[in-house]
């Protein structure tokens, strides 16, 4: 009896991913109701006021209110976040503690699905709850083009621009042990000093190079134009082609990193 | 022709050598094992056979295919039990079993009846809607061993397929597996459990330090390598107390025969072993010789490891 060919791809990876969503969406959807919320309420209306009525509108935030300014820069910048942890714990897992891709390497699935089906997951978790964010951001009054509807997009790719590098070195650690120095000295930093919370230009001229080279601040500019209509122009090509080259090299340095780790 | 086939075989990592040039066929419809201690390249047979590793040298055929060409085309017709469990405990019993169909691509039409099955099949049905981790280690193995049925593989393989489990369960997976050996399933295992290779192979390869050192059914290598019993002898003193003492017995001719009162004796730290065909014999000439207990017992596999490496299989 000859057996069924078996056509390997990603996509049946992405149910098991999806499966197991569907067991804990509530939770997770909620997450990325409250946390916009929280950020936005503090530092957009608290920190906010206070920004408005010192500086001013216009002058450094390109005759932004600071809510409107902050807000797309958020959307980026949990966009980050989110992908940084979906790329570390769960991937070594998957090697290590669930063995969620040992499981699926005996199958007929390749190292190359395992990966792109796990990549998928993330981008399809980070898109969703960059959406989401841009609901309670226009919830906030702080969303004024309708080019907005495109900034989410944007944020899961600056997302994915960092998911894709960070699972290529997880899949080389044995053990979590430097994953916290990873998010609180390399992530948190460029949380900090990229643009979402004041224009890079306010920082010393090194710093701020510093920050050009960082994906999250090409994914705050391109959110920030396409939520305020301010700076859309070819700008934003050159941005969205950082993140996708990041993206393509983090896949492609995670093919070699999994296949090492799966098959030795 | 044979369902798997390897002619030197080997696997390295770095300078050691996990995997020595070994030869082996498995042939359809039978039940045979790799025996051996811990770190005696087992596992990493069984990564290669699973098309997960690719050999460093020799040549291997599965199913007529070579793994590193071929390894998807294989691994659809396999299925495995990994030594480590991995199943997804956040998933229901029945969800796990249709994730792992899917990555078949198996519809779920297909995969319906075919859980059900299973599940029945490994005494699963009433928690089929529970999540995996609150169930019993047993459990998990015999889910683990209906995960990898889902596909209806040529060939199971199974690492260390009863590892960790309280003998209750063992004997649950046993019995499981020898109904699935009377449907006609090729089953591939690894074993550091004498029992369990004796329960199960038709026919087995001894492992030790990466290389074969014995191949057969498991009563052809007790033949050949032990005697029909063993008289063990236990102290709490020092070994050597007893062992002068039975140098002397062994001296002495058996009465019956004019042979040896016993072939062969091993020492090991708590206690002695005599090899002998007949066990009784030896008792009644003892004489002397005072342990604190004596057994007489059949032959066993452990008896082969340890004629043929000087070591025990079980630390």
């Amino acid at each position: 009896m000859p057996p069924a060919a078996v056509i390997p791809s990603p996509k049946l990876a992405v149910e098991y991913w999806l499966l197991t969503y569907r067991r804990n969406w509530k939770g997770s959807l909620l997450t990325s109701f409250l946390s916009p919320i929280l950020f936005l309420a503090a530092m957009g209306l608290g920190l906010g006021s206070l920004v408005d009525a010192e500086v001013g509108s216009g002058r450094d935030l390109g005759g932004l209110d600071y809510l409107d300014f902050l807000a797309p820069g958020l959307l980026a910048g949990n966009a980050m976040m989110l992908a940084v942890n979906e790329s570390t714990y769960p991937v070594l897992g998957g090697f290590k503690w669930y063995r969620t891709y040992v499981a699926m390497a005996a199958s007929p699935l390749r190292g190359r699905d395992i990966l792109l089906g796990h990549f998928t997951y993330m981008a399809f978790r980070v898109t969703l709850a960059s959406f989401v964010f841009l609901g309670v951001m226009a919830a906030f009054g702080a969303v004024s083009s309708p080019l907005a509807v495109l900034a989410p997009i944007c944020a899961a790719l600056c997302g994915m621009a960092f998911a894709t590098p960070t699972a290529a070195f997880v899949a080389t650690r044995i053990n979590a042990d430097n994953f916290s120095t990873y998010t609180r000295f390399v992530i948190m930093p460029m949380f900090l000093f990229s643009g979402i919370f004041y224009p890079v230009s306010q920082l010393p001229i090194v710093l701020e190079q510093i920050a050009w080279l960082t994906p999250v601040w090409h994914g705050v500019r391109l959110c920030r134009a396409l939520s305020t209509g301010t700076g859309v122009n070819w700008e934003l090509a050159g941005h969205l082609a950082y993140l996708v080259a990041l993206i393509l090299i983090g896949t492609l340095l995670s093919t070699r990193t999994f296949t090492r780790r799966l098959y030795e | 022709m044979s369902l798997i086939a390897a002619w030197g075989l080997t696997k390295r990592f770095g300078d050691f050598t996990a995997v020595d040039g070994i030869d082996f066929e498995v042939e359809r419809g039978e039940v045979f094992g790799f025996l051996g201690p811990n770190g005696a390249g087992k596992s990493s047979t069984m990564r290669m056979i699973g098309c997960v590793s690719d050999p460093t040298g020799g040549a291997l055929r599965i199913l007529g295919m070579d793994p590193s060409r071929e390894g998807t085309k294989i691994r659809t017709r396999l299925g495995v039990v990994p030594q480590q469990d991995n199943l997804d405990e956040e998933l229901s019993v029945a969800e796990n079993l249709y994730v792992y169909g899917r990555y078949f691509d198996l519809p779920r039409s297909v995969l319906r009846p075919r859980i059900a099955e299973l599940l029945d099949f490994v005494q699963l049905t009433e928690r089929a809607n529970d999540h995996v981790e609150p169930l019993s280690g047993g459990m998990k193995r015999r889910l683990t061993i209906a995960r990898a049925l889902i596909s209806e593989p040529e060939v199971l393989l199974l690492d260390e397929p009863t590892t960790g489990l309280d003998p209750q369960a063992r004997h649950v997976v046993w019995e499981r597996l020898w109904t699935l050996k009377r449907r006609g399933v090729t089953q591939v295992l690894t074993t550091h459990y004498m029992d369990e290779a004796e329960q199960l192979c038709d026919r087995l390869v001894v492992m030790d330090r990466g290389k074969i050192v014995a191949e057969g059914s498991p009563r052809q290598l007790i033949e050949r390598y032990s005697t029909r019993e063993v008289v063990e002898l236990r102290t709490h003193d020092q070994v050597t107390v007893l062992t002068d003492a039975l140098r002397r017995l062994g001296e002495r001719a058996d009465g019956y025969s004019g042979d040896p009162l016993y072939e062969r004796a091993e020492e090991l730290p708590d206690r002695v072993l005599l090899y002998t065909d007949h066990g009784e014999r030896v008792v009644g000439h003892l004489g002397e010789v005072k342990p604190e207990s004596v057994l007489v017992r059949r032959s066993t596999l452990e008896d082969v490891f340890l004629h043929l490496t000087g070591r025990s299989l079980v630390d």
